[in-house]
């Protein structure tokens, strides 16, 4: 077995210590900073956000599993900006206004970031101008909206209005998601994409990063 | 009132009461204010809302304090007012219930995950929660609802805090589930048998589930707890999951479908019967109809 798929086994036992060594050792091998990346902490990830969707595992793995990625990522991090080597995407997201629920946005930034994003979380809470704003400064080309409460998600809405009075729909995707939200939701409001959970949010992220601008 | 306990143990079934955020919005509240500052700021909605439930025949009317844990009403800067919000809550719905119905002391999650899969210290929200009861229960509630819970752990503190603050109150203790392949779990990973043996052990005198995904898998929920326990088991559905209809969202389940199917909550032997999100007066007559058919 190559220390990347025992980096990947490791996260998926939330292992975080033995995750941070593992890189460290990997790195002294001389092993890529993006192999690393990619043969390790996102296919971990990877396996974890499966797993999770088809409840094999649950919310407790899922979290111990990001500690464990996190602890990996914060070593690779630096080393990869200093390389310039580019990142999946610019992902900002957050709960909408009014929405103080946060668990369902946070595994979803957590399965952003294992899947190389760069996750600009702002919170719950978070005004329609103030998730533009952030995809402007950021350079984000998604916007990730949770709602948990039928009563804030038609602030989901707003955001996506906003986003075209700006005349930023073609640089701006919008994706959202919640326990209540689903596809027809999506579409009614206009929205690009629905995450039907924090996996299948990842795939749909991708995608539309993709869409050429 | 009769006590509730004896009419449990006599095989009576309770109805509990249906949705009460919907109803708060309804009459004003506005997303990002917590529901029970209302408890304060308009007493005389609360209890008109626990009114409707009283005449639509609810044993069990449950107060507006979900939400009303320190650690939730930190988060509108509220921690400070703890007592009063409680109190407030229960008082309402006693002057709507008039002897006729139950003040059925609502405890929800502290919206926070324990350490080590987040930061909140389990001491911290067992304190919390018995604070929250102490008060709800000085204020006169007959009852306390633990609900909507999934991490057992915290479940467990706060059955744990009703029985050391409020020792002489019924306790009920409900858990929300999803489906898995496997079976029944909870998103944190509690099956139906460990929410039986750890919410026992901490001394609930009524457990269940409330929430979910509507009354049909309710039904399968019941009998998985009925077939795990003697004591008397609570379940409180949503009317489905929400359903975008011209730019609102409609909860599906319609009284008459979701008093269809109490009938097989009723044939599982469960105790009470209510409704969770989305469900209204209507729903509560609708299974209050079925109740008491059952009865006579």
């Amino acid at each position: 077995m190559s220390i990347l798929s025992d980096i990947a086994a490791s996260l998926q036992r939330g292992e975080d210590d033995e995750v941070a060594s593992l890189v460290r050792q990997a790195l002294d091998d001389g092993q890529d900073a993006v192999a690393i990346l990619h043969g390790g902490l996102i296919a971990g990830m990877g396996v974890v956000g499966e797993q999770f969707r088809e409840r094999e595992i649950f919310l407790p793995d899922v979290l111990l599993a990001a500690r464990a990625m996190y602890a990996g990522l914060a070593l690779l991090k630096p080393l990869l900006a200093k390389d310039g080597v580019p990142t999946a995407g610019t992902v900002v997201i957050g709960s909408v206004r009014g929405d103080l629920h946060d668990i369902g946005k946070n595994l979803v930034g957590i399965m952003l970031a294992g899947a190389g994003f760069d996750v600009v979380d702002l919170g719950s809470d978070v005004a329609p101008e103030r998730f533009v704003d952030a995809a402007c400064d950021h350079g984000a080309s998604v916007i990730g909206l949770s709602a948990l409460l039928t009563t804030t998600m038609p602030v989901m809405k707003d955001v996506v209005e906003l986003v075209r009075a700006r005349g930023l729909q073609d640089r701006i995707k919008i994706i959202v998601g919640g326990a209540a939200v689903s596809d027809a939701w999506a579409r009614q409001i206009g929205a690009d994409a629905y995450g039907y959970d924090a996996a299948s949010a990842v795939e749909r992220v991708r995608a539309l990063a993709r869409t050429p601008a | 009132m009769k006590d509730l306990r004896t009419r449990l143990a006599a095989g009576e079934v309770l109805v509990g009461d249906g949705a009460w955020g919907t109803l708060l919005m309804a009459r004003g509240v506005r997303p990002g204010e917590a529901p029970e500052s209302l408890n304060l700021t308009q007493a005389g909605v609360i209890e008109e809302i626990a009114s409707l439930y009283v005449e639509a025949g609810a044993d069990l009317i449950t107060t507006n304090t979900f939400g009303g844990s320190p650690a939730r009403l930190r988060q509108f800067g509220l921690d400070g007012q703890t007592e009063a919000v409680n109190r407030a809550a229960v008082e309402a719905v006693r002057r709507a219930a008039k002897g006729r119905a139950y003040a059925s002391a609502s405890v929800g999650p502290s919206g926070h995950l324990m350490k080590p899969y987040g930061d909140a210290d389990p001491v911290d929200i067992g304190a919390g929660y018995e604070r929250q009861i102490r008060a709800l229960a000085e204020a006169g509630a007959d009852l306390v609802c633990i609900e909507t819970m999934t991490d057992l752990a915290e479940a467990v503190l706060a059955v744990r805090a009703a029985r050391s603050v409020a020792p002489d109150l019924p306790v009920m203790a409900t858990m929300t589930f999803e489906t898995t392949r496997r079976g029944f779990f909870t998103v944190m990973g509690v099956s139906v048998e460990q929410a039986v043996r750890g919410l026992s052990d901490a001394g609930a005198d009524i457990l269940g589930s409330n929430c979910g995904n509507g009354s049909v898998t309710m039904v399968a929920i019941a009998r998985e707890f009925r077939a795990l326990t003697g004591l008397p088991i609570a379940i409180q559905p949503n009317a489905g999951l929400p359903e975008p209809l011209d730019g609102r969202l409609v909860y599906p389940e319609t009284p008459e479908f979701m008093a269809e199917q109490a009938r097989g909550l009723l044939a599982a032997g469960v105790a009470v019967i209510g409704g969770c999100c989305g469900t209204t007066p209507a729903h509560v007559r609708a299974l209050r109809g079925i109740v008491s058919a059952m009865r006579s």
